[in-house]
C-alpha cells in the first residue's frame, strides 16, 4: 500500500513512461525498418492522383474558431460542476437540504440562458452559407440535360 | 514486499497484457464485423485468423515507411507518438479489480489509486486531439488538413457531453476516486438488484450513460462519428500521408482509446467488478459455467466440422477454455479472478457494442454531428444533471 503522496503517484508515472516508450517504439521502428524508394511523383501530396492544385495551408471556415472558442467558455462551466459534485452531499443535509441544488440550479440557468443566446445567434448554424442572394443559381448548360436527345 | 518492485511487476503486466489486447481487437473487429456482413473474415493466418494480428504487425513493421518531403518534419512524428503515448497513459488511474491478498501481500488490482483519477483520465483524454489536429495539420495535404480540422473541432464538442455525463454518477458517489466509486456501487437493493448506477437512480443514469458512450463514439472517432476520416470524402482524413508504423500508431491509439472509453464507462455506470447478481447466489460460479458452457460449445463443433481444420481447432479451443473455467474454481486464484473476470467481461461487452454500431450504422453529415452534440446532447446533458441533483437531494437523509 503506498504510503505517501510519491508512492501513490509512482505508477502514473511509470505508466506515462511505458506508454511513451511504446509510442516512440512505434514511431522509431516505422521510420527506421522497411527501405524508402523515392521519387517525384510519390513526393507530392496525395491528391487522389491528380497533379496537387495551390497549397495545403487553405483558409478554412471561421466556424472552426468559433467551435474552439465556445469550446473553452462551456468545458470550464462544466468543470466548475466537478468541485460541486463532490461535496453535494455536503452542502444539502439538515435544515437547508436543497440547498446545494438551488445554488447550482442558478448557475447552470445562467450557462443555458449563455447558451440558448448563441444558439438565437446563429453559432451554433453548421449549414452551408447560401451565399449573397443576387447570384441567381447556375443553370446546368444544354448539352448535360437530360430531356435533349 | 517492495511496493516499487510490486508496482514495476503491475505495470509490466499490465502493459503487456493491454498491448496484446489491442492488438487482439483488430482480429475481434474485423471478425465480428465479417459475421455481421455475413462474411467469414481473416482466416488465412493461422486458426481462423488467430495469427493475423501477429503477421498485420509483421508486415507493417517492414513497410516502407515514407516520410514525404512537404511534411513539416518534427511535428508529422509528433502526432503519431503522441496520440499513442497518451492513449496508453490514462489507463493507470483505473482500477481493475479489488483489494487481493496473494502469499500474504496485499495489494490493489490495478495500478495507481488516486484521488482525483476522474479528473486525470479526463485531462488525459482531452489532450488525445493533438495528435489528430496535428497530423492533419502537419501532413500539408489538403484531405489531411480538412480530417484535422474536423475532428479537432468534433472531439472538443464531444467533450462537453461527456464531462457533464460523468458528473451524473459523481453526485451519487461525491468522489474523485474510481476506486471509491466502484465500491459505493456494492451490496444489493431488496438482496437482489445490484446497486450499480444506472440501477441505483435508473433514469437520469441511464440516459447519462448513453449520452457518455455517444460521446465515447465521437471522441474515439468511430463510426457513426468516423467524420476525421471519412474515406469517400476525405480519402483517409488526418493520417492519409502516413504509412507503415506511423499509419498503424493511430490505429493504436483509437482502440486504446476505445478501451479506456469502455473501462471508465463500466467502473462508473455498471458498477466495475461488482457481479451482476449476489454471491449468495452463485455468481462466483457464473464465469466457471460460462467457460464451461463455451468449451462445449466447442466440441460440440467438432463433432460437426464446418470446415475440415475445425475437427483439430475445436477441441484445442475447448480444452483451453474448460481448462481456464477450472481456473476459477482455485481458491486462492478465486478473489482474483472472479473481480477481474466481471470487470473485463463488462468492458468486453461495450468494446462488442462499438463494433456492432459500426456494422449498424451509416455516417453522420458533418453540420448534422455539429448539430446534434451542441443544440441536443449539451442542453440534455445538463438538464438530465439537474434531475439528477433533484433527486439525489430529495434522497438525502
Amino acid at each position: 500500500m503506498p504510503n505517501s503522496y510519491s508512492e501513490t503517484y509512482f505508477p502514473v508515472l511509470l505508466q506515462m513512461v511505458l506508454a511513451t516508450a511504446v509510442g516512440f517504439a512505434l514511431v522509431a521502428l516505422g521510420v527506421i525498418l522497411g527501405y524508402r524508394v523515392k521519387n517525384k511523383v510519390k513526393d507530392s501530396p496525395y491528391e487522389c492522383g491528380v497533379q496537387p492544385v495551390g497549397s495545403a495551408k487553405e483558409r478554412f471556415s471561421v466556424k472552426f474558431y468559433l467551435v474552439a472558442m465556445l469550446f473553452i467558455l462551456f468545458d470550464i462551466e462544466a468543470i466548475f460542476l466537478y468541485p460541486w459534485a463532490v461535496v453535494y452531499r455536503d452542502l444539502n443535509h439538515g435544515a437547508n437540504r436543497m440547498f446545494g441544488f438551488v445554488e447550482m440550479l442558478i448557475f447552470v440557468v445562467l450557462v443555458l440562458a449563455g447558451f440558448f443566446y448563441i444558439w438565437k445567434k446563429g453559432v451554433l448554424n453548421w449549414q452551408a452559407d447560401p451565399g449573397p442572394a443576387s447570384v441567381p443559381p447556375a443553370k446546368a448548360p444544354a448539352a448535360y440535360s437530360l430531356s435533349e436527345k | 514486499m517492495n511496493y516499487f518492485l510490486l508496482t514495476l511487476i503491475k505495470a509490466g503486466l499490465i502493459a503487456f497484457v493491454l498491448v496484446t489486447v489491442l492488438a487482439y481487437l483488430v482480429w475481434v473487429e474485423r471478425k465480428v464485423l465479417a459475421h455481421i456482413q455475413l462474411r467469414v473474415g481473416p482466416n488465412r493466418v493461422g486458426p481462423h485468423g488467430l495469427l493475423q494480428p501477429l503477421s498485420d504487425l509483421v508486415k507493417l513493421l517492414f513497410k516502407e515507411g515514407f516520410i514525404p518531403s512537404h511534411v513539416n518534419l518534427f511535428f508529422y512524428l509528433l502526432a503519431p507518438f503522441m496520440a499513442v503515448a497518451l492513449s496508453l497513459g490514462s489507463i493507470a488511474v483505473i482500477p481493475l479489480g479489488p483489494q487481493i491478498d496473494v502469499f500474504g501481500i496485499k495489494t490493489n488490482l490495478g495500478l495507481a489509486d488516486v484521488n482525483i483519477g476522474i479528473l486525470f483520465m479526463l485531462g488525459l483524454g482531452s489532450l488525445g486531439v493533438y495528435g489528430v489536429a496535428l497530423a492533419g495539420w502537419a501532413s500539408n495535404n489538403k484531405y489531411a488538413l480538412i480530417g484535422g480540422l474536423r475532428s479537432a473541432a468534433q472531439m472538443i464538442s464531444y467533450e462537453l457531453p461527456l464531462a457533464l455525463a460523468i458528473v451524473a454518477p459523481l453526485l451519487m458517489f461525491n468522489t474523485l476516486s474510481f476506486r471509491e466509486v466502484v465500491d459505493a456501487q456494492g451490496g444489493y437493493l431488496f438482496g437482489f438488484i445490484p446497486q450499480w448506477a444506472i440501477f441505483q437512480l435508473p433514469v437520469p443514469q441511464l440516459i447519462s450513460f448513453i449520452i457518455f458512450l455517444i460521446a465515447a463514439f465521437a471522441e474515439t472517432n468511430r463510426i457513426p462519428f468516423d467524420l476525421p476520416e471519412a474515406e469517400n470524402e476525405l480519402v483517409a482524413g488526418f493520417h492519409t500521408e502516413y504509412s507503415s508504423m506511423l499509419f498503424a500508431a493511430f490505429f493504436t491509439a483509437e482502440y486504446g482509446h476505445i478501451t479506456t472509453a469502455c473501462m471508465v464507462a463500466s467502473v462508473l455506470f455498471l458498477g466495475g467488478w461488482q457481479p451482476l447478481w449476489p454471491a449468495a447466489y452463485g455468481s462466483d460460479f457464473f464465469p466457471v459455467v460460462a467457460h464451461w458452457f463455451f468449451a462445449a460449445i466447442c466440441f460440440w463443433h467438432a463433432r460437426q466440422p464446418a470446415r475440415s481444420y475445425d475437427r483439430y481447432t475445436m477441441p484445442i479451443l475447448g480444452i483451453i477454455l474448460f481448462g481456464a473455467g477450472g481456473l476459477f474454481l482455485v481458491p486462492f486464484l478465486k478473489p482474483i479472478l472472479v473481480p477481474l473476470f466481471w470487470f473485463l467481461s463488462k468492458v468486453a461487452f461495450l468494446i462488442f457494442t462499438f463494433v456492432w454500431v459500426r456494422g449498424t450504422l451509416p455516417r453522420f453529415r458533418y453540420d448534422q454531428l455539429m448539430r446534434f452534440t451542441w443544440t441536443f446532447l449539451f442542453p440534455v446533458a445538463l438538464v438530465n444533471l439537474l434531475i439528477t441533483g433533484l433527486l439525489v437531494a430529495l434522497t438525502t437523509k
